[in-house]
């Protein structure tokens, strides 16, 4: 309410931030790590139904979309470098340039779910159920839920970096205080690092 | 003060990150194209890993970090590893 109030604002403390947020990466890590074993242990049990089951995905769509995630993360991680070297419109650029790149994977990712669902392979489909072993339906049900929760991933990226382009035009984010854009930098390249193993996991291993 | 509180990465850097990632992931795709039964699991994860170490390491900024993060980083990996290793023993050795 008063007036004092406004100038304890200053507690910028950039190793804690880094600190906070690499330990919300860990408990990520831990969640997509929980699906990935999942996933291990029932491709062990039925080799034969999710060698087949991958041959329905498109390597190419997934190609794609892995350059497209990789090229995004390069082009956030050189925003830190603009942003401190006080070249701000560039940072800006390079983040615009992330979050477009990010829409495109989940344009890519509409069209392939799309695909999918007019084949009649979605969850909890008739089609499946008549069609399909009990290994296929459990490597599609994994594929919706870890690409599923991936894309969720890629949503709150977006609104994130465009929070932060929102705080860098404002100058609430500078070249001595950039702890927020390293941290959304940290944010994205996890949810690059987790489509790393995805790719191979879900398209390549057929 | 300000070389000690932040190393600059080069622009360079990580453009050649990059170009390594990609051609690592053209790699995997290849190799996986061929028939190598359960050499193609192996191999695709071991791309993998290299792409994530060089996601961590440099787009991540873990080698201009304090080794402290590092050390944490790893830990969580290692106990990650634990988990996946017992929950095999586990199946493996069920027959």
């Amino acid at each position: 309410m008063e007036q004092t109030k406004h100038v304890e604002h200053d507690h910028y403390d950039p190793e804690a931030s880094k600190i906070g947020m690499w330990l919300f990466i860990f408990t990520e890590l831990l969640l997509f790590g929980g699906l990935f074993i999942i996933y291990s242990v029932y491709r062990y049990l039925n080799p034969d139904a999710f060698h087949l089951a991958a041959e329905e995905l498109d390597t190419f769509i997934g190609a794609v979309n892995t350059v497209i995630l990789l090229v995004s993360s390069m082009t956030i991680a050189m925003s830190t470098t603009a942003i401190q070297k006080q070249n701000y419109r560039l940072t800006q650029w390079l983040l615009a340039i992330t979050v477009i790149l990010a829409f495109v994977f989940l344009v890519n990712k509409y069209f392939e779910w799309g695909a999918k669902f007019s084949h009649g392979i979605y969850p909890g489909s008739e089609h499946m159920l008549e069609a399909f072993s009990q290994g296929e339906i459990l490597f599609f049900g994994l594929y919706f839920v870890m690409t599923g929760l991936h894309a969720l991933h890629i949503v709150i990226g977006m609104v994130f970096i465009i929070w932060v382009m929102f705080y860098i035009k404002k100058r609430k984010v500078h070249h001595n205080r950039f702890a927020l854009l390293e941290n959304s930098g940290l944010y994205w390249h996890l949810v690059d690092a987790i489509w790393i193993f995805l790719f191979p996991l879900f398209y390549l291993i057929s | 003060m300000s070389e000690e509180k932040h190393h600059i990465v080069p622009y360079k850097t990580y453009l050649v990150i990059l170009l390594v990632l990609l051609v690592l992931t053209f790699v995997s795709i290849a190799i996986t194209n061929i028939e190598l039964g359960e050499l193609t699991v192996a191999g695709a994860l071991f791309f993998a890993t290299v792409k994530t170490f060089l996601v961590l390491t440099y787009f991540m900024h873990l080698k201009y970090d304090k080794p402290y993060i590092r050390i944490m980083v790893g830990f969580v990996f290692a106990i990650f590893l634990v988990v996946i290793i017992i929950t095999f023993l586990d199946y493996y050795y069920r027959a």
